[in-house]
């Protein structure tokens, strides 16, 4: 039987072992990416795909990354949240990768709304 | 829903609004007897014999609850498209499991799609949740158990992007290796799923 084996995960974790040995303290940015059957069958997963790439190249300790059900306005799916410690929440609307990236790159880790792509304040 | 994957993200995640804390999911791809089965198992409050009656009615959902919607129903609604069945088994207080089954050759038959991604996707969204994960192709298995990842390296590593990076590559590799000894049509499937990313 084949098998994710310990052998493969000590691999892994080698490979990772300086990004989770800085990888503590408190999380000031949290992204919500929402995956009710709504975000789903609109492409949040490959928001959420696009989200982990981002984050693994840009290797912060700070960042959050959740995945919640349905926001109530499933026709702006695929809905992403972010809320940067001592502002307002941002919601976006209708992500698709590279818009994930944009918001990561310029909302994320610069401070600047994309208020392009952004539903409400919340 | 493009992908049967998807669903699956779906359906799991219902489990993990029904209280879960442990997503069990089973995919069997039987070629020889021409089946598809999926599985999926968590251990949620369940749902009274009253509410499975009526599960597969949109309309009769009560959005409230999010433990069924429009997600079981389209799930139904792919499977008997495919000649398949779809099963409910639940018990108020220990969990509910869902088994659709498909034809794996009908025409209309979503490809499985990337299903490493949903798995990834699940851990990564999830950090308090555990998931166990099964894939057979042709009576050839692959599993994957975070409860025994998190037992061997630090619990924490699971919510880090770099690790989950890798992981969603070697589940890919994996799966390919399980499709690649024969000729057939998932190994394409899982270089489709590649070639997303």
């Amino acid at each position: 039987m084949a098998k994710l084996t310990i052998d493969d995960l000590k691999k892994i974790k080698e490979k990772t072992a300086k990004e989770t040995s800085l990888r503590e303290g408190p999380a000031s940015i949290k992204i919500t990416v929402h995956m009710g059957t709504c975000g789903i069958a609109a492409g949040a997963r490959e928001v959420m795909n696009a989200l982990m790439e981002e984050m693994a190249a840009a290797d912060r300790q700070d960042i959050r990354v959740v995945a919640s059900g349905c926001l109530g306005m499933c026709s702006s799916e695929p809905n992403v949240t972010i809320e940067v410690e001592d502002s307002e929440p941002i919601v976006y609307q209708l992500m698709d990768p590279n818009k994930m990236r944009q918001v990561f790159k310029r909302h994320v880790l610069l401070g600047e709304v994309q208020t392009d792509f952004a539903l409400a304040k919340m | 829903m493009r992908e049967l994957s998807l669903h699956i993200l779906d359906i799991a995640e219902n489990g993990i609004t029904a209280g879960g804390d442990c997503i069990w999911i089973e995919v069997d791809e039987a070629r020889k007897t021409d089946q598809l089965k999926i599985v999926i198992r968590d251990n949620g409050h369940g749902m009274p014999a009253k509410k499975i009656k009526n599960i597969n009615d949109p309309f009769i959902t009560s959005r409230t609850t999010r433990r069924v919607g429009l997600g079981l129903s389209l799930l139904a609604a792919a499977a008997k498209r495919c000649d398949g069945t779809v099963r409910i088994d639940s018990q108020p207080g220990k969990g509910t499991e869902v088994e659709a089954t498909f034809r794996y050759s009908h025409i209309d038959r979503a490809p499985l799609g990337d299903i490493a991604a949903t798995v990834t996707t699940l851990i990564i969204g999830h950090p308090g949740i555990d998931f166990v994960y099964s894939h057979r192709v042709d009576g050839k298995d692959f599993s994957l158990d975070t409860r025994e990842i998190r037992s061997e390296i630090e619990d924490t590593s699971l919510s880090d992007p770099v690790v989950i990076h890798h992981l969603t590559k070697s589940i890919r590799s994996a799966l390919k290796a399980l499709a690649s000894d024969e000729d057939n049509l998932e190994s394409s499937e899982e270089q489709n799923g590649k070639a997303d990313n």
